[in-house]
């Protein structure tokens, strides 16, 4: 059966995926989790962190396998959001539905990715994470001042919801539809990041991670495939962007701040760079630990002399930064190593 | 001698870093199927005529031929390239506005135009596909192939420090040696299609083949990094063997090891030469390896080639003695 599924990647990343689906819920169902918040509350939850799961696994692309520091990653996911904005709201006056959207979203940000990328193609490392990182700061900049088209600060509201057949239009009180879609979302995205992981792409990536020079001597073109890099990176961020601007029906500049990167990298940091899995479980962890532990922290220590005057949700990235620091030292490879089980074995290649 | 055409051919290549000339007009012919040795002390300029060959820098004088077929140069009519951007840039704008006659919105397509079009040309600048070389050639502008193009063309290397990537297994390093060879896009893994498998099938037991030619099939899943140092040599030979090059360049293959690695190190070389039908020009300080398998040897010196001959006609060059053991040395001798 192990085996099996070590060949059947895909139908495994499937099986997980609808294991997580239903315990999930049913873990939310009970009392210990309802004391935390109704279920309501915890499916919405979810959902939420659904959009921070694909943002890692798109990193993960990107930093993970391709070994490109991106400080700059909330910029594709900004971009997705505002081309859905764009696409389908009463705003703009375009009326794209959502299913058409996503690929839509997909591509004009990895079209984004590859102008981005391009530029430092060159740089390395640190040079490469400073300049990243000023796109990450320029693409929101540029939403909030070209407030002709984008209504600055106020942002763009009234997006259009995903619409089905049978469940009609996707309500913002009802978190079922949203939880589901998520869950799909993230199995495409998984497998397809999977997929390429392990394939001659993923290969290439991974070389040119470990030694550029060695990369480049063995046949690989290093300027395209660390833009492919870039461009499927981006685009894992920009159907993120869409499902979070579809969930919200509403987008600002200040819901890409740099702070947005960052959190994504510790995602990837704590579940363990360059680990498919790692990077989503990290991700899920991370916002939960984000945006329940510290709120439940603060009630809970609340009329507490000393502990309950500590606003936790202040001292997050205090708290993110200790954990990297300790993980860094105690646990480099993450809470899940990229591990030797998940690479190209004898016989993984399949008839 | 035979007139047979040398698989690599170089002319008075040079290269020079700002003053420093590394390597000053050297002429060589690897002749087919033969195994040839560069050799000279330290800081001779070997590695950096090794960098030249395989793209890493391109040639400031002379040129490479592999098979008849220019390989490096140095740049020529480069400023060329701008009229070609240019031109693909106006044609995009052009094409835009005659679009967008027809949708009464000439200007604004021509835009568009001209940022797709010339976004695609700077694209094809920086990635150099092969259908973009292939223009530049037509204008006569001449750049040197980048390493990942003379590997297509046929001259793999290993390296002097091992280059190996380090945390995949020994198969996947050798996988990643078929690249130049095996042509599977973004769709056809994304979509498992059957040719993705069956490139991946073919990938795997090339470097199956490959492992065993050089005795590491047993340790396929190890992670390079775990590996011994000999046994990183020679996965890093098989890494190059991958690529089914005309030419392996090895760049002190036996450096470090012990008496009894190098002498199997001297097995491996012979025997992937008569197995594969590659020519191998290397460069070796150990001179048991160099005098035990060389059928011609170059000798560089502050990067000028100082002789060229059989390892008998090489122990025995007074230029030779000199340049490893200084005046005196080779006048008493």
């Amino acid at each position: 059966m192990r085996e099996y599924l070590l060949r059947h990647r895909s139908l495994d990343i499937v099986i997980k995926l609808i294991g997580v689906a239903i315990v999930l819920p049913l873990l939310a169902a009970t009392p210990i989790f309802g004391a935390f918040q109704p279920f309501n509350g915890w499916l919405t939850g979810f959902a939420n962190a659904a959009i921070f799961v694909m943002l890692a696994i798109g990193l993960n692309i990107v930093v993970g396998k391709a070994g490109l520091l991106d400080l700059g990653f909330a910029a594709f996911f900004a971009i997705g959001a505002y081309t859905y904005a764009f696409g389908a709201s009463a705003y703009s006056g375009n009326d794209i539905p959502f299913w058409l959207m996503l690929p839509i979203g997909a591509i004009v940000t990895a079209i984004f990715g590859v102008a981005i990328g391009a530029p430092t193609l060159r740089l390395r490392g640190d040079y490469l994470a400073i300049v990243t990182l000023g796109f990450g700061e320029i693409i929101p900049n540029v939403l909030l001042n070209s407030d002709k088209y984008t209504l600055g600060t106020n942002g763009i509201s009234g997006l259009n919801r995903p619409e089905l057949p049978i469940i009609g239009v996707f309500k913002s009180n009802e978190p079922w539809p949203w939880f589901i879609l998520a869950v799909v979302l993230i199995g495409v995205i998984m497998i397809a990041a999977d997929r390429i992981s392990f394939s001659r792409i993923g290969r290439a990536w991974e070389a040119i991670r470990e030694d550029e020079l060695a990369a480049a001597s063995n046949g690989i073109n290093t300027v395209t495939f660390k833009l492919l890099a870039f461009a499927i990176g981006a685009s894992t961020a920009g159907i993120a962007g869409a499902f979070l601007a579809s969930k919200l029906s509403f987008v600002s500049p200040d819901q890409f701040k740099f702070s947005v990167s960052v959190t994504v990298l510790s995602m990837l940091v704590l579940g363990g760079i360059g680990n498919l899995w790692g990077a989503a479980i990290g991700a899920f962890l991370l916002y939960f630990v984000q945006s329940i532990l510290l709120k439940q922290l603060n009630e809970g220590f609340k009329g507490v002399p000393v502990l309950g005057e500590i606003d936790f949700l202040q001292l997050q990235y205090l708290l993110f930064g200790l954990a990297l620091v300790i993980m860094m030292l105690r646990r480099p490879g993450g809470l899940f190593p990229e591990r030797r089980a998940a690479r190209h074995r004898v016989g993984t290649a399949k008839e | 001698m035979t007139k047979k055409q040398p698989v690599l051919e170089l002319k008075g290549v040079g290269r020079t870093f700002g003053g420093l000339v590394a390597v000053n007009s050297v002429d060589l012919e690897v002749a087919a199927g033969s195994i040839t040795s560069i050799i000279g002390p330290n800081g001779a300029g070997k590695t950096t005529l090794f960098n030249v060959i395989s793209g890493i820098y391109a040639p400031t004088k002379g040129n490479i031929t592999l098979s008849g077929a220019l390989l490096a140069t140095p740049d020529h009519k480069t400023e060329r390239e701008a009229f070609l951007w240019g031109a693909f840039a106006i044609a995009g704008i052009v094409i835009g506005a005659i679009a967008g006659l027809a949708i009464d919105a000439p200007a604004g397509l021509a835009g568009v135009g001209a940022i797709v079009s010339s976004g695609a040309i700077l694209l094809a600048a920086v990635s150099r596909p092969a259908w973009y070389v292939r223009v530049c050639a037509r204008l006569g502008i001449q750049r040197s192939a980048r390493p990942n193009d003379v590997v297509f063309l046929g001259i793999a290397r290993t390296f002097q420090n091992i280059r190996l990537f380090k945390e995949m297994s020994a198969l996947e390093n050798v996988m990643v040696g078929t690249h130049a060879r095996t042509d599977v896009g973004l769709f056809d893994a994304l979509l498992d299609t059957r040719r993705f498998r069956r490139t991946e099938k073919e990938s795997e037991s090339q470097a199956l083949t490959l492992l065993q030619a050089v005795g590491l099939e047993d340790q396929a899943n190890v992670a390079a990094k775990n590996l011994a140092y000999g046994d990183q040599r020679r996965l890093e030979v098989a890494r190059a063997l991958a690529s089914t090059p005309k030419l392996l360049l090895l760049d002190e293959p036996a450096a470090g090891m012990n008496p009894a690695e190098t002498a199997q190190m001297i097995e491996l070389i012979k025997s992937i030469r008569d197995k594969f039908g590659v020519t191998v020009l290397l460069i070796e300080h150990d001179m048991r390896v160099v005098m035990g398998i060389s059928e011609k040897i170059a000798v560089l010196d502050h990067g000028e080639k100082i002789a060229e001959g059989t390892p008998a006609e090489i122990r025995s060059n007074p230029r030779v003695i000199e340049a490893y053991l200084g005046r005196g040395a080779a006048s008493g001798a």
